[in-house]
């Protein structure tokens, strides 16, 4: 056992509002330079919807992730032989018009516009050019389904499900859609680092954030074709790749990282989580329908004896120890089982988990009427409007057992809420449906509490970084007046 | 000396900056190394220029190389002229393929407005150095040809004793313009190395090939670099 620990997150899909809060907080506090316009570490994508870049998760366009190939893993478009071949030009990595165009708006013509019979407009100008610009696409641009064939219809997992429940879902009465909010994963076996040619990606060993060492980069690219979730990005700029760093300078004081901090439907939760870094290899090599129920294997309990003792000999802190014990991710994931890891069939192993959304499934229209409530319980659940075999496709690998469970544990806890305050339901019953999800009244009670009522420290279990004893997270960090804290002291212009 | 001045000033002038600029360069400002694709802009036409041009130029560099340090080896297998006429047919190839690289990106360059925003001054400077060497080369090799054999007999000694700080140019300064430019501009290249992008080949990531998949960190010691395979090696972990 080689327990090492690992920052993970889970976000509560059915708690998404769909603000783009987040986003704005990413953007604002780090890709709001030139070069880095485009990208959107944090983005929020409507599903069904192609997402950013269009259509991410088909790989047979970007060729992504790991691929089975018998009994080992191989990179699917990257890969020693595949990097060094490609490296003159890469066949797979998406362009600017995949993600969108940046521009802004010229707003200085509002006010020095000559005197005329017509309102001065502000133009859109292109970010990368300067000139002006025809806007043909954003971030965000299959926002709440957007209304055209262009998006929802066009959406990859659509392919793993029927033809008759294409049309049911998109019958104008049956439309429905949830949000997905997107970050680095910060995977337990990045295909990023894997597909690095300059051994600029690494993960760190402390608490498992993966990020790019911006003076090693050489602007290969692999990665850019690499990661399956396409969250690494090119800066056209400064030739460099850039990814999402997990907020490492606010994480390592304490702080939660910005997408989480602002996020207000309070819908993601942040912590340690314990796991056997040598069962990652078979994890990531298990069969398909296997991949979400070995991927949990990893992950260890930090209350059992023999996982302590096994990380302190790893030279665990205590501290971390704790938050591990305390992690809201590690209650979702494995003690609860209803926090679910997104397409783990690019076994990746992502450590940002998801709890499948159950409103707009268990949703449906009769007669012309909503309702919500299902007469038979678990009956609605085969009848959703988001059919389970697209959710599957989302999070478990297409193994619909798996989501099946999910939906029928966040029913019963609806279902106990309701005895609770309203108390109109048949006791009975009630009993059986949590014995057959396997869930007591008082756990069903600890998930509505940390569902519906938690605290910021409860949402949000950071360890202490321990800078006095690693110095610095990272090499050269305050050690030159004037720097800027992340191992920089030049400023990052492009080179020559 | 004029000659003096071509033949060995520039040459030693122009070593000493690729050494010396080259190392300063990846030590100090190791953030402003890099291949500065620019893939994400445009994508299609570099497929074909980029292909061309480099694997053109780096045959071409290769034949160049294996003339420069096998000279004997060289002049007896050009001795039979079929093999000399392959080698000199493909070597004109290769200079054509790298010539049509160029020659698509710079038009690539010149077509794409969100590429022209970031080509910078010293990236024209890298064009004309290499459209000169190409041309010149091809000019060698279409009007002074039989290069491959010559070039083992005449150049490889004059570029040795460079090497051996003994320079002799005589046989070189006896050679025709074409062959002058081709040797001028090609220390101007070298020389120009850490000045422009033309860095990115001294950092070719061969070490790619040899090294783990992945790559974990930790902090606490940092010239310990591990694979997550053998993490029980180096020092065991202090903090978490």
């Amino acid at each position: 056992m080689d327990v090492r620990s690992q920052i993970s997150m889970v976000f509560h899909l059915d708690k998404c509002i769909g603000c783009h809060t987040c986003s704005i907080a990413c953007k604002n506090t780090w890709t709001d330079r030139k070069g880095a316009e485009y990208m959107w570490w944090n983005n929020v994508e409507t599903k069904p919807g192609t997402g950013y870049p269009t259509k991410w998760e088909d790989q047979s366009i970007y060729k992504g992730g790991w691929e089975k190939d018998s009994h080992f893993l191989k990179l699917k478009g990257a890969g020693k032989v595949k990097g060094l071949k490609n490296i003159f030009h890469n066949p797979n990595m998406p362009e600017m018009d995949d993600y969108y165009e940046p521009w802004t708006y010229d707003y200085s013509k509002l006010f020095d516009a000559p005197e005329s019979k017509d309102q001065p407009t502000a133009r859109p100008v292109s970010l990368v050019t300067g000139k002006p610009m025809q806007v043909k696409g954003g971030p965000n641009w299959d926002d709440d389904l957007s209304g055209t064939p262009d998006y929802a219809r066009q959406d990859v997992n659509l392919k793993n499900i029927t033809q008759a429940e294409q049309e049911a879902m998109f019958q104008l009465e049956q439309m429905t859609m949830h949000y997905l909010p997107r970050i680095c994963n910060h995977c337990l076996n990045p295909s990023c680092v894997a597909s690095c040619p300059s051994g600029a990606i690494y993960k760190r060993g402390e608490d498992g954030i993966v990020l790019v060492n911006q003076n090693k980069c050489r602007g290969w690219r692999m990665c850019i074709t690499a990661c399956p979730y396409k969250k690494t990005y090119y800066n056209w700029n400064t030739g460099k790749s850039e990814k999402c760093i997990l907020c490492f300078p606010r994480l390592e004081t304490g702080q939660t990282p910005a997408c989480m901090h602002t996020c207000v439907g309070r819908i993601r939760y942040l912590g340690v989580m314990l796991y056997d870094a040598d069962m990652i290899k078979t994890a990531a090599i298990s069969n398909e329908s296997d991949l979400v129920t070995n991927q949990m294997e990893i992950y260890l309990d930090p209350l059992s004896p023999a996982v302590i003792k096994a990380a302190k000999e790893n030279g665990i802190s205590d501290d971390t120890l704790e938050a591990a014990q305390k992690s809201p991710v590690y209650k979702f994931v494995k003690e609860w089982g209803l926090a679910l890891p997104l397409h783990p069939e690019f076994r990746t192993i992502p450590n940002l988990f998801y709890v499948p959304p159950l409103l707009p499934t268990m949703g449906k229209v009769e007669d012309g009427n909503y309702h919500n409530s299902a007469k038979e319980l678990f009956g609605g659940i085969e009848n959703t409007r988001l059919p389970i075999s697209y959710m599957a496709s989302l999070f478990s690998a297409r193994n619909e057992e798996i989501i099946k469970d999910v939906l029928k544990k966040l029913m019963a806890v609806r279902w106990f809420r309701r005895d609770e305050t309203v108390g109109d339901q048949n006791k009975e019953q009630l009993e059986d449906i949590l014995k057959e999800v396997g869930v007591t009244r008082e756990v069903a009670d600890d998930i509505y509490r940390l569902t519906s009522l938690p605290t910021v420290k409860e949402r949000y279990v950071i360890p202490p970084a321990h800078r006095e004893e690693a110095l610095e997270m990272i090499e050269d960090s305050g050690d030159v007046k004037g720097n800027t804290g992340f191992g920089f002291h030049h400023k990052p212009t492009r080179g020559l | 000396m004029y000659n003096d001045f071509i033949f060995i000033g520039l040459p030693y002038a122009a070593l000493f900056l690729f050494v010396v600029g080259s190392v300063i360069r990846y030590r100090t400002k190791p953030f402003s190394v890099s291949s500065l694709s620019s893939q994400l802009l445009e994508s299609r036409i570099l497929y074909w220029g980029s292909h061309a041009f480099h694997i053109g130029i780096v045959t071409l560099f290769f034949g160049h190389l294996i003339g420069f340090l096998f000279p004997k080896s060289v002049i007896s297998f050009t001795g039979h002229p079929t093999r000399l006429l392959i080698i000199e047919i493909s070597a004109l190839a290769f200079g054509l393929l790298s010539l049509f690289g160029i020659v698509t990106l710079i038009y690539r360059r010149l077509a794409f407005e969100r590429l022209k925003n970031i080509t910078s001054k010293m990236d024209i400077v890298v064009y004309v150095l290499i459209l000169t060497q190409v041309i010149s080369g091809l000019w060698i090799a279409y009007f002074d040809r039989w290069g491959s054999a010559w070039f083992a007999v005449s150049l490889a000694p004059y570029l040795k004793s460079i090497f051996l700080f003994s320079p002799k140019y005589e046989a070189v300064a006896a050679m025709p313009l074409s062959i002058k430019l081709h040797i001028t501009s090609a220390f101007i290249f070298v020389g120009m190395v850490p000045f422009t992008r033309l860095m990115h080949f001294l950092v070719y990531p061969f070490v790619y090939i040899i090294r783990a998949y992945q790559f974990v960190i930790w902090n606490w010691d940092r010239k310990t670099r591990r694979s997550s395979t053998d993490f029980n090696r180096g020092v065991k972990a202090r903090n978490n």
